[in-house]
């Protein structure tokens, strides 16, 4: 029988190892995995690559992933916000390496990795610094940058419901980058509000097929999450 | 000199935007764009992943998980939908949208745009979506304060400041005037202020072209 629930946060995470890649979703805070984040930190994995659309919040969740200096490089969109000091003061120090992508190029290269796509070109970006050194292409008149996809050893990812197949369903915006990194991981991990039994999801409903995700973990308590 | 308040822009910006439209408004001033839409049927859309978005919740009914990519409390209409990243700038990128509204450090005379780094040394960059809207809706409108505090104009020969996107705006919509980005140049369509073409045009520092009603082309 297929079970991917796993008993305990420590147990979802125990083989995420130094210098993994690893990706976590959210946008803010709205889908943020915040218990796995802290059983990650719980963890000790060290010398880690994190791909998140932003680089934390406050004090609390991928911040005080930063903050416990677990960190080497940050893959992200917008590092930046009137409450990013933990990673603002680590970037003004040297001790955190930036690689800045356009929000939209983050999404495709995670989807492209996800789909076995080998590259794309895209038209955003181009002409600007975050081209720079880029491979470039006119097609049809128009011009684009060659970007190529990003892939994880991990992915952390939350989601309102799951069930034993790991088939997922989220809630409102809190949606946003699971989808496409539970594509793109060789491990995807996803904490969930509820587990229900396998059939009560609306198959029309499901919006990421269990073939996505390795291990699904149970967070009861609110404040938890 | 007269000017437009940004609530008078955003009044502005929004006759504009027809009955049935897809948009984009951009964090900050723009997002005062939905203010004004009145009665039409207009959709909005944020690229964190939602689309059909409404206006704030009423105090006490914020959901953390209904955000806009501003980080702000938003609503869902009826018929509103979510969906996944890539999707979201799937409609972006993939020509989707109608019309973006976004705010500007500069606009230069071939429409390229800057807004989202000031390249200032110890300036921690970031982006967000800024390059995927500025290139994605089939019209991108920016909304800016014409001059600079320092009263510097932020329409340029060529912007000094990282670009967005290269000729990529449509429209620009100022405190003092409207002017539409064509491959001869910058066209005035509308001047909001008590001042002339000439004076706009020396305020600007860049050549402009006279079409307003009042003015030469649009006479």
């Amino acid at each position: 029988m297929i079970d991917k629930t796993i008993p305990s946060l420590s147990a979802a995470v125990a083989d995420i190892h130094d210098g993994a890649t690893v990706m976590i979703g959210g946008f803010g805070a709205a889908g943020m995995p915040s218990a796995l984040i802290d059983a990650l930190i719980e963890q000790g994995a060290r010398e880690l690559t994190i791909i998140n659309n932003n680089a934390g919040n406050g004090d609390t969740g991928l911040a005080a992933l930063l903050k416990a200096r677990r960190v080497r490089k940050i893959i992200c969109s917008f590092p930046r916000q009137t409450d990013s000091h933990v990673f603002d003061e680590l970037y003004r120090r040297g001790e955190i390496e930036l690689e800045l992508v356009p929000q939209g190029n983050l999404a495709e290269r995670i989807r492209a990795a996800g789909a076995g796509i080998g590259g794309f070109y895209t038209p955003t970006g181009y002409g600007t610094l975050l081209a720079e050194g880029k491979e470039c292409r006119e097609i049809n008149g128009r011009h684009y940058v060659f970007e190529l996809p990003l892939r994880a050893d991990f992915a952390l990812i939350k989601a309102l419901k799951a069930d034993r197949w790991g088939n997922l369903v989220y809630r409102k915006t809190a949606r946003n980058f699971g989808p496409i990194m539970a594509t793109a991981a060789k491990t995807t991990i996803v904490q969930v509000d509820h587990v229900v039994p396998i059939g009560e999801l609306d198959p029309e409903a499901v919006v990421t097929p269990g073939i996505f995700v390795q291990r699904v973990v149970l967070v009861a308590d609110k404040e938890q999450r | 000199m007269k000017r437009l308040t940004r609530v008078e822009m955003a009044q502005r910006v929004a006759r504009d935007i027809p009955e049935g439209a897809y948009v984009n408004l951009g964090i900050g001033v723009p997002t005062l764009v939905a203010n004004h839409i009145g009665d039409r049927e207009v959709i909005l859309h944020s690229e964190n992943g939602v689309i059909g978005m409404g206006p704030a919740p009423a105090p006490g009914e914020e959901d953390g998980d209904l955000i806009n990519a501003g980080k702000q409390f938003v609503t869902l209409l009826p018929g509103g939908a979510y969906f996944h990243h890539a999707d979201s700038f799937a409609m972006m990128r993939g020509g989707h949208l109608d019309y973006c509204v976004l705010g500007a450090f500069q606009v230069s005379v071939r429409g390229d745009l800057a807004n989202w780094h000031t390249g200032a040394a110890g300036a921690i960059p970031a982006v967000g979506g800024a390059m995927d809207l500025a290139i994605g809706a089939k019209k991108v409108f920016v909304m800016m304060e014409h001059l600079t505090k320092q009263g510097e104009s932020k329409i340029v020969q060529q912007c000094s400041y990282p670009l967005t996107g290269m000729n990529c705006v449509s429209r620009i919509y100022t405190d003092l005037a409207m002017l539409d980005v064509a491959a001869e140049g910058l066209h005035v369509r509308e001047i909001y202020s008590d001042i002339g073409f000439e004076e706009l045009q020396e305020l600007s520092g860049v050549p402009l072209i006279d079409s307003s009603a009042q003015g030469g082309a649009g006479r």
